[in-house]
């Protein structure tokens, strides 16, 4: 049965300090640092984050590597196919289609991350005091909520961009008019569920104002689902854009968005098609990688998901 | 342990609405006093409102009805600006150990945080009291700046242990502080606690539904079932001699680790379940599980009474003192 | 009588299910957990076996191997034979597994909701077994459900099989789990802490129903939990277990009355008894148990440890038997260790 033989002297007592048994032997890691490992684990967020960073990267300096202006016209290149002089090709109008994209892009992700943010001050600031003091004051919030939540977000938006000027903060006006709702609802389940949370019952058991709670306690840890709902709003506000400027409610000329650009091309899809296809293409691109880096950082966020 | 009454409850109220109309009586009267530097135990099964003592002593939730007297302030009705030398005096320490830390805060900053509220250190000084916390409990003064989820249950309860003691407070409210924990870890927590309350003369409410942990730590030990407190005796009283029958039958259920001695026990098994606290039965509310239950216990509910020098039970058995009406002691302090 | 018919069936050895020497790990993108780092133990024919344990030690993952419950991944069973009945179940197909889970072996786990479907009644979840595996016809399968709800003790047994869990209190739902548990008559049940989400006085009286079906119904019990009081009450044989390791194995009483490990005696002694003097000291065991990222070279209850040796950090000690069958796990106890604590090991004896 016994194989191996110690020696006596192997049986000496030795005393290990007590702080060995205590010792953590796995490196410190953060939060923060525990959810970028795990968002690295997947492969689809990883390869969204990558599109992103790309197509984001484009967009600031694509119109500036191309040679031509996103508004100017090459006078005799109409509806061109991609060639070395006009490497997208260029649309009806003779513009570089190459230039025209990646401006489009910066406006789109530009309406998308204003309206997203826009709808995260107000969501915020809306759930978290409804949530945080509860009661009447909830309710009356909840129920204006609900309210906004009824009407039909087309409706308002169409009848906004009527009354105003057209433009891009028009667009986005319209755009967060009613999309607060959505993250002020999220919000505040997120703060009822934490307010009963037992770090939050011991600080206010050592007389923390409630300033100081919401600061240092509710707010950082509902930033994980706002985030996820984030990355979620954004590809929705770059879509609803594209969609209004589709139909014709969107950016006005001379400005481009991902949304007009495609709109044009679809003019003359049958004779050209990659007037529409690559604008198309870039559209689904963007949502699809934001989509992607959402899922995966809901997952790396999730709780149930640790170690 | 001096006889200076440090906290004094008298006939504690705790009731929440649930739903529309129909209202949940967690605590329903219960009075108990605690002296300077001595451990109440407070033990029950689920359900019968031992948290919620807890929480409402602590102004964590506000009291429905009832007086709390802290070192001879009533601290009932004080607003949340006049608490601040109450919220230092009086801290808490929870029972999980997963959900009782930010999990976005560093260990430092979670021990510092009454500090902080307090404005009681900075800089240095801060430092140095977050090393000698964490030294207290035993952990590393490396640690300060590790993540809750780096430790095991039994670290982050000491992580927690530490924070209660930053501000110096003299008296602690330990929520089942232990029941989350493994065996071999409890001792190490319990012996902590009871060394800290030894040397620093702290008084405690230690809330949990072990008996024999309780037993073991505490002075005195309260029993409470269904919102009331049924038996307040000294420790030994409580096991020597337990008198209330759901004491009793609480003690024999629990088994003892002992085959020999678990072979040759006699056991009083309890027949059915505790019954909601909301469709409280009338008269005494152990009653229906009562094996010695008379006619009286269905009709009146019995008064806490001292049945021996020290040892009060709520029960028709010993004495035939009816509890009087609730609304009669709500609105003022006179009741004992 | 009985007896005498059993015995006939049977196959000659009175080992129910032996464990042999398994390795279970976690891959998650942390790294590896070797949850199971070579576990062998025997359950005797209609024994009572007790896996004690604190979290962690992998005793649950143990019986989730046997039950072939692992979930996978992240799970792996790296090596070791499962005997049930001289079979080796980790070798089986999952079509096989499944006409022993439920059928010949039966599990109580410790939430019971996690046992019980929310979206069936009770009833059905008992006749699902006894139709699937007994060839019962829907309505003997029911009146079946209703004596097994009966057996164990649930009030009204008729109107409850028509509800669903969520109307079932805890003790309740763990009583309704094992009716379903037990339907087919397994020959084996495995409880995962069953009474540890359950209060006292319920905790005593779900115990006490273990304790009288086992012998009436003569089957085989391993009993996984963390509360020796719980132990003291059932277990005939228990096996300790530390950081994915057996340390100590034998009878009740040896483990209680001459426990050799010194883990296992520290564990005994950092439990409060109600019989025992009030505000004294409990022996406590410093420290945590080990991380098994990187499980450590030596015994990994050394750094715990109030006897270590210079040994015990370098290498794993081997089970050596103290008396016949009962096993301990430790360095001390090597027949080549000139000072073996023999005192401090005494009955009843220590440095009190």
């Amino acid at each position: 049965m016994i194989t191996f033989r110690p020696k006596p002297e192997d049986f000496m007592p030795v005393t290990l300090a007590q702080h060995e048994a205590e010792a953590l032997t796995r490196p410190p890691i953060s939060y923060w640092q525990d959810v970028w490992m795990r968002f690295r684990k997947n492969r689809l967020a990883t390869i969204g984050l990558t599109v992103l960073a790309i197509m984001a990267v484009m967009a600031v300096i694509g119109p500036i590597i191309s040679p031509w202006d996103y508004r100017t016209q090459d006078y005799g290149h109409f509806n061109e196919f991609i060639s070395s002089r006009h490497w997208f090709g260029t649309d009806y109008l003779g513009r570089d289609i190459f230039t025209r994209l990646w401006y489009g892009t910066r406006i789109s992700i530009f309406i998308g991350v204003m309206a997203a943010l826009i709808d995260l001050a107000i969501g915020v600031v809306y759930g978290g005091i409804a949530g945080y003091f509860g009661g009447v004051l909830d309710d009356i919030m909840m129920r204006i909520v609900d309210v906004l939540y009824a009407i039909p977000y087309l409706l308002v938006v169409i009848l906004l961009l009527v009354v105003m000027e057209p433009g891009l903060w028009t667009i986005i006006l319209a755009m967060s008019i009613t999309g607060w709702v959505g993250m002020a609802r999220l919000v505040r389940g997120q703060i009822l569920q934490l307010r009963e949370m037992e770090y939050v019952l011991a600080a206010k058991s050592m007389g923390t104002p409630p300033k100081r709670i919401i600061a240092r306690h509710l707010v950082p840890n509902t930033m994980g689902v706002v985030l996820v709902n984030l990355t979620m709003t954004i590809p929705g506000a770059i879509f609803g854009e594209a969609f209004l400027s589709f139909i014709g409610l969107g950016v006005p000329m001379p400005l481009a968005s991902l949304g007009t650009i495609a709109n044009e091309g679809y003019q003359v899809l049958k004779i050209h098609p990659h007037c529409m296809v690559i604008p198309a293409i870039a559209i689904s691109l963007l949502i699809l990688s934001f989509n992607f880096v959402g899922d995966g950082l809901r997952d790396a966020l999730d709780p149930r998901l640790r170690q | 342990m001096t006889d200076k009454v440090i906290l004094e409850v008298k006939n504690l109220k705790k009731y929440f609405r649930v739903g529309r109309k129909r209202i949940l009586k967690a605590v329903d009267g219960v009075s108990f006093s605690v002296k300077q530097g001595e451990v109440l135990g407070l033990v029950g099964e689920s359900g019968c409102g031992k948290t919620t003592v807890g929480r409402t002593v602590a102004r964590i939730y506000e009291p429905t009805a009832g007086r709390i007297i802290f070192d001879g302030t009533d601290i009932t009705d004080l607003p949340e600006k006049d608490l601040v030398s109450f919220r230092r005096r009086l801290q808490m320490i929870f029972q999980d150990p997963y959900a009782s830390l930010d999990p976005r805060m560093t260990v430092g900053e979670i021990i510092a945080e009454p500090l902080d509220v307090h404005h009681l250190a900075s800089g240095a000084e801060r430092l140095e009291r977050i090393q000698y916390l964490l030294n207290v409990v035993g952990l590393n003064p490396e640690h300060a700046n590790r993540f809750p989820h780096e430790f095991s249950g039994g670290q982050r309860q000491r992580i927690g242990i530490a924070r209660a003691l930053a501000v110096d407070p003299d008296f602690i409210i330990a929520d089942e502080p232990i029941s989350s924990l493994d065996v071999s870890i409890q001792a190490q927590v319990v012996n902590l606690l009871t060394s800290l309350q030894e040397q620093r003369g702290l008084s405690f409410m230690f809330i949990a539904h072990d008996l024999s942990m309780v037993r073991h730590i505490s002075h005195r030990v309260a029993v409470m079932y269904l919102g009331k407190i049924v038996e307040i005796a000294p420790s030994r009283q409580v096991y020597r001699h337990p008198l209330h029958p759901y004491t009793r039958a609480l003690m024999s259920a629990n088994p003892i680790p002992d085959p020999d001695v678990e072979s040759t026990r006699q056991r009083i098994i309890l027949p059915g379940e505790v019954p909601s606290p909301i469709n409280l039965p009338p008269g005494c509310r152990f009653a229906p599980r009562c094996s010695e239950a008379k006619e009286i216990c269905r009709a009146a509910i019995p008064a806490l009474c001292e049945a021996e020098s020290g040892h009060y039970v709520a029960c028709f058995l010993y004495g035939d003192a009816v509890e009087s009406s609730g609304d009669a002691v709500a609105g003022d302090g006179l009741a004992v | 009588m009985a007896v005498a018919e059993a015995s006939l069936n049977e196959p000659a050895s009175d080992v129910l299910l032996s464990i042999q020497d398994l390795k279970v790990s976690f891959h998650t993108y942390a790294g590896t957990v070797h949850a199971v780092r070579g576990v062998s133990f025997d359950l005797k024919r209609h024994g009572a076996l007790a896996v004690v344990g604190e979290s962690g030690c992998g005793k649950t993952v143990t019986v989730q191997a046997v039950m072939r419950l692992t979930p996978m991944p992240p799970g792996r069973i790296d090596g070791g034979k499962v005997l049930f009945n001289g079979r080796d179940i980790l070798a089986l197909s999952e079509k096989e597994m499944q006409s022993i889970r439920g059928k010949e072996i039966g599990m109580v786990f410790q939430d019971p909701m996690t046992g019980l479907n929310p979206t069936m009644t009770v009833g059905r979840q008992i006749t699902e077994g006894l139709i699937k595996h007994q060839g019962l016809s829907a309505r003997e399968a029911w009146k079946r459900a209703i004596e097994l709800l009966r057996m164990v003790e649930i009030p009204n047994p008729d109107i409850r099989a028509k509800q669903y869990p969520h109307q079932f209190s805890g003790g309740m739902r763990q009583r309704a789990m094992m009716a379903i548990a037990l339907a087919c008559q397994p020959e084996l049940l495995i409880a995962d802490e069953p009474t540890t989400s359950l209060d006292v006085t319920i905790q005593a009286q779900i115990l006490d129903l273990l304790k009288d079906l086992r012998q009436k119904l003569g089957m085989s019990l391993i009993l996984i939990t963390h509360n020796l009081g719980v132990v003291a009450r059932l277990a005939e044989d228990i096996v300790v277990m530390y950081a994915g390791k057996v340390v100590e194995k034998g009878k009740a009483s040896d483990i209680f009355y001459r426990s050799r490990h010194p883990y296992t005696r520290d564990l005994l002694r950092s439990v409060p008894r109600l019989d025992a003097p009030e505000r004294q000291t409990l022996a406590s065991i410093p420290g945590t148990p080990p991380d098994l990222f990187v499980p450590p070279p030596g015994c990994a209850f050394a750094p715990r440890c109030r006897y270590t040796m210079k040994i015990c950090t370098e290498a794993e000690p081997e089970m050596t038997e103290a008396r016949p069958g009962h096993f301990a796990a430790c360095w001390l106890w090597h027949p080549d260790n000139p000072n073996p604590p023999v005192r401090d090991f005494k009955e009843g004896g220590g440095d009190q």
